[in-house]
């Protein structure tokens, strides 16, 4: 049987999703047997691949950078899935939201510096006005809020999707 | 003077009631429910949040359960499609009208509007979150008002005035620039007319108004205490 090409990615959020994944425990190995991981922080590959079947997005888009990286996973996704609040939601990345860029980057990195505060620039994605959900930029098909969502609900959904049943969860799901 | 007996049909069922009692009133005391969020059991209802909805038979527009009263002879629907939209649509825009970020909220899993979405089965909101900048008082010893968690029920505007008596609540401006302010918009440690009683605190469904200390998730509330001071207060009136 066709291996699933699985896709994990990591914007404008702490990791805590993906440590969700790996949450799953001994249920991770029947699941893993039947993909493949194309992409991602627990990957190698260093360019988004074609024709993925399944993408999980963690985090918010909060650069210009992000932005494009979203619109070519979506295109060259089947199934987008926001994973977790900041991607469905913009959540505690998008706290920073009512609060002018250059004020932010000053308030943190010089105000409230213990020694030599400078502003970060050099090689670094420029932050957008706000940090924003996904489907403010791209059509995402499902989304799993939870901060994380409970290993259960990804096990849920990947399986189902494994088992060729409808991609959804089976649990109700709650944002937090 | 004995009350008067009326009956309606509520979702084709016949339902006994007494002139006087609201729609919300007859389908709760029939064993039904309907979803509220500005409603609470004690306090006058003031259909703020339009989630109890419903579809009276010959009439097109929506009635809000809760201020309406029952009628002799009335048919009404409790759910329907249509009413399921609305209300679904209703707590999507209070999602994005305010800053509702429940994973680092004092209210998260004891938040009715988290609770009512988690219930609709909400996964994500269709429309542009408005990320509006608002501020927290912090100025009272005991307690915590955040604007960016309240969502315009006025349960502590009612609560005060109508439990505690001292009305220390208020609303001020309009539209999506409303909210609630203490004592002729003060700060609520300012506010002279606060008893520091803590009942709003008690009867707010978000995160909105909490005690100072508590750290995520640990503000857990008691909204039967308000019914039952409020049950209390009409037995010796």
């Amino acid at each position: 049987m066709k291996k699933l090409k699985l896709a994990t990615v990591w914007l404008d959020g702490c990791s805590g999703c993906h440590m969700s994944l790996l949450d799953l425990d001994g249920a991770i190995i029947p699941i893993v047997r039947k993909v493949d991981i194309v992409y991602g922080p627990l990957v190698d590959a260093q360019e988004f691949p074609e024709d993925v079947d399944v993408t999980l997005l963690e985090g918010a888009i909060s650069t210009q950078e992000d932005v494009e990286k979203l619109q070519q996973i979506r295109s060259r996704t089947k199934l987008l899935v926001s994973l977790g609040d900041c991607a469905v939601t913009g959540n505690v990345s998008g706290m920073r939201n009512g609060i002018p860029v250059n004020k932010l980057l000053q308030q943190i990195y010089v105000d409230g510096a213990d020694l030599g505060g400078c502003i970060p620039g050099d090689g670094l994605p420029q932050l957008a006005k706000q940090a924003r959900p996904a489907q403010d930029f791209v059509k995402v098909d499902i989304c799993l809020p939870g901060c994380p969502p409970p290993n259960k609900v990804i096990a849920g959904f990947l399986n189902n999707l494994l088992d060729g049943r409808k991609p959804e969860t089976n649990a109700k799901v709650k944002f937090g | 003077m004995p009350q008067k007996k009326i009956s309606l049909r509520i979702d084709g069922e016949l339902v006994n009631a007494v002139e006087g009692q609201t729609i919300l009133d007859a389908t709760r005391a029939s064993g039904k429910s309907i979803p509220t969020l500005c409603f609470l059991e004690g306090l006058s209802p003031v259909g703020a949040c339009r989630l109890c909805m419903v579809e009276v038979s010959g009439i097109d527009r929506l009635f809000p359960a809760c201020t309406t009263p029952a009628q002799d002879g009335m048919a009404v629907a409790t759910t329907s499609a249509r009413l399921s939209r609305y209300r679904r649509m209703t707590i999507e825009l209070l999602l994005v009208e305010r800053n509702h970020v429940c994973a680092v909220c004092v209210a998260n899993g004891h938040c009715e509007l988290q609770t009512m979405a988690y219930n609709m089965g909400i996964t994500s909101v269709r429309f542009a979150y408005n990320f509006p900048r608002l501020p927290v008082d912090l100025t009272h010893p005991r307690f915590v008002l955040d604007h960016n968690r309240c969502i315009l029920c006025t349960r502590c505007v009612r609560t005060c005035a109508e439990i505690e008596g001292a009305h220390v609540w208020e609303m001020i401006s309009r539209g999506i620039h409303a909210r609630i302010v203490p004592d002729l918009n003060q700060k609520w440690g300012d506010a002279r007319t606060c008893t520091n009683c803590g009942k709003c605190v008690q009867a707010c469904p978000t995160g909105a108004l909490a005690e100072k200390g508590k750290a995520m998730e640990e503000m857990v509330r008691s909204t039967t205490a308000i019914t039952s001071l409020a049950h209390r207060r009409g037995a010796a009136v």
